[in-house]
């Protein structure tokens, strides 16, 4: 037959390599993927990750063969999946358990993101296709809440779905229209649970792939935040800062997923509530559309952004105007912006300055809680600094990174809390903390001492 | 290759680098543009079965309630399209509190629209100045408000606690004519929904002169 490609490999390989890039695709992924060969603790968090989906996907299937997706019979099916299908609790408890280490295994992929800025070029894309992945984790995460259809699957749903409601002119159609019906009903079960289970997961296995491939072309970042594909290259043409994925990380994460199992199963076994954070109690009742549970308060994964939603309150959009009016003057007298966005740019956040008096502070919390999230999106663009690890930058700017952490944790224990006006306070100076971060990071992240760069990556040899 | 007539020659061939012939640019954009309307078309009704089925839109027929055996001070709580609604009967005195409260108020006189039937604008927002009937979901997310009737500090709702309603999700507080109290989440005071007496012991919610329901 004409035509047929050469391959080097023989046999069965050389038969499925002639039809398929099988040989070609594994050196370019795995055997001959040059990864730095620096990485630390904080690079297996991706490959965690990726464990983590898997686990979530097939528990999930088999859960899907006893769960009810009908408002008369879902909470009766999940206690059905607990006490009588045969290790149907086990199944249950790896799901939920996996839902909040996906969350802990994902910010800690993106807190070493951003300590070794991992998201700087040309790895924006790479970025980009995470915080997407991000977003479908929070959207799978709150669909897949509802489901139990306990108190807390209820109220969390009526609340997140309210949040439409805040937007001008079409909100009240719109939760209507999301809702299927005037309160969240059977129908939204439904619905929620074909997000659940078929359009979101798609999605996300989709950007994960586009991560990966994003990921590969451009090359692993690494602790030192050095192009090892710019450093020297032995006579073969490789970095020689750089190791083959497979065999080297591929085994080296197998012992981070060996320390991440341990873990995993000491929660599965002995703690899969964890103190009512991982699965909160009051959504072991059924949902009762009549009564609101006394405290109500979303899965702690939610809570940071949750606490954002809350702090804008009416006085507080007064703060965030004098904020954009502050911003809209220095940016005009000031910055280095040219012509016509020397105006523009002051001028829109005028507009918003007068627009955060102007609408609803509950419409400005939903835009606090997506816009806290959104953000992240930018964060290639905003960062200014010469170097791109925290190794390099001036101390100071780890106080920043530090603070913002420390932030990102208050204003999370904040959000399980109740409201109270001492907590409100403290959560209001928390969002500016977090806005300040970012909004200002053009400014801090160029100033300062920066240290000098290495040649090549720092690497002590085992 | 075992064809009898030779198809493999370069007559046909085009010129990779030619620009594109407008004739065909044309018709891919047409073709395009055709499909797209087909598609944008096929979207419409998958769209459209996100709305209330009409089971749904059915289901929010009035419902009708016997208000004579609420003891004074307290509630009942009734379902209307899948929400609580709740009919107070208040006391004199927590009338008489009512008024005090104007200036802590974020909407005292309920000006603001849409949540108030034109009978419901008085200070107790209701029909008969006794019987307060509102829609127990808080305007700022939908959570439904708990009832604190205490007054005083007892409750943790401070010393100058008169009785009212509390939202636990996000800490919004509305008095006894479900009027919410300046500088909290929640922007609006709760619904009262359309209402009207059947006899003086019995209203109908869901319907009144306005709402044929």
């Amino acid at each position: 037959m004409a035509g047929e490609k050469t391959v080097e490999t023989t046999g069965l390989l050389g038969w499925l390599d002639r039809r398929f890039p099988v040989t070609s695709t594994w050196k370019a992924h795995l055997s001959e993927y040059y990864a730095p060969k620096n990485f630390n603790f904080w690079y297996f968090f991706g490959s965690l990750a990726l464990l983590v989906l898997v686990l979530q996907i097939v528990t999930g299937i088999f859960l899907v063969m006893h769960y009810k997706p009908d408002a008369e019979r879902a909470f009766q099916s999940v206690e059905y999946i607990m006490r009588e299908v045969p290790w149907g609790w086990l199944v249950r408890y790896m799901h939920s358990t996996g839902a909040s280490m996906f969350f802990v295994v994902v910010y800690l992929h993106m807190l070493r993101g951003l300590l070794y800025g991992s998201y700087r070029k040309p790895r924006e894309l790479v970025w980009i296709f995470g915080v997407a992945i991000f977003l479908c984790l929070m959207a799978e995460a709150f669909f897949g809440y509802l489901l139990p259809w306990g108190q807390m699957s209820y109220w969390g749903a009526q609340v997140i779905v309210n949040l439409f409601a805040a937007i001008p002119f079409i909100g009240p159609e719109l939760s209507i229209w999301i809702r299927g019906d005037y309160v969240v009903s059977d129908a939204t079960l439904n619905r929620f649970f074909a997000f659940h289970v078929i359009a979101i997961p798609l999605v996300l296995i989709g950007l994960v792939a586009a991560h990966l491939v994003a990921l590969h072309e451009v090359g692993s970042n690494n602790p030192d935040g050095i192009e090892i594909k710019q450093g020297p290259k032995d006579k073969y043409g490789r970095p020689k800062d750089g190791i083959p994925f497979h065999p080297f990380y591929s085994v080296h994460d197998l012992v981070g997923v060996a320390g991440f199992l341990l873990v995993f199963a000491a929660i599965v076994f002995f703690a899969p509530e964890m103190g009512g954070y991982f699965l909160e109690f009051n959504n072991f009742i059924p949902a009762d559309s009549l009564k609101t549970p006394p405290h109500i308060a979303p899965v702690w994964y939610f809570t940071p952004f949750y606490s954002m939603l809350r702090a804008t309150t009416d006085e507080f959009t007064w703060v965030l105007a004098g904020a954009a009016v502050l911003g809209a003057i220095v940016l005009f007298a000031k910055s280095n912006l040219k012509g016509f966005l020397r105006v523009a740019v002051p001028g829109i956040l005028i507009v918003v300055a007068v627009l955060l008096r102007v609408i609803d502070a509950k419409f400005w919390g939903v835009v606090a809680m997506g816009g806290t999230v959104v953000i992240l999106f930018f964060l290639p663009w905003l960062d200014h600094s010469p170097v791109k690890s925290i190794r390099y930058r001036p101390t100071w700017h780890k106080w920043i990174y530090g603070i913002f952490m420390v932030n990102f944790l208050v204003l999370g224990y904040i959000g399980t809390q109740p409201p109270s006006p001492p907590l409100n306070l403290t959560s209001q100076i928390g969002t500016l903390l977090y806005l300040a971060f970012f909004f200002l990071m053009p400014v801090w992240s160029r100033l300062g001492t920066f240290k000098q760069v290495p040649d090549r990556v720092t690497f002590h040899a085992h | 290759m075992s064809q009898d007539t030779l198809v493999h020659d370069d007559d046909g061939a085009v010129d990779p680098n030619l620009p594109p012939d407008p004739s065909r640019r044309f018709w891919v954009t047409t073709a395009c543009a055709v499909g797209g309307v087909a598609g944008v078309a096929t979207a419409v009704p998958l769209v459209s079965t996100f709305s209330p089925s009409e089971k749904a839109r059915a289901a929010g027929a009035p419902v009708e309630v016997d208000v004579g055996d609420i003891p004074v001070g307290s509630m009942k709580t009734v379902e209307w399209r899948g929400k609580p609604v709740w009919i107070m009967h208040r006391s004199p005195e927590q009338l008489a509190g009512l008024k005090t409260l104007d200036p802590l108020l974020a909407d005292p006189q309920s000006k603001r629209p849409g949540f108030t039937p034109p009978y419901a604008e008085n200070e107790g927002r209701s029909r008969k100045p006794e019987l307060f009937v509102c829609v127990g979901i808080c305007t700022h997310l939908g959570c439904s408000p708990t009832a604190h009737f205490e007054t005083g500090g007892g409750g943790g709702l401070g010393a100058d606690w008169q009785g009212g309603f509390l939202c636990p999700c996000h800490g919004s507080t509305f008095d006894l004519a479900g009027r919410v109290f300046k500088n909290k989440p929640a922007p609006d005071n709760l619904e009262v929904p359309p209402y009207q007496y059947l006899t003086d012991t019995r209203i109908i919610v869901g319907v009144d002169e306005d709402n044929k329901a």
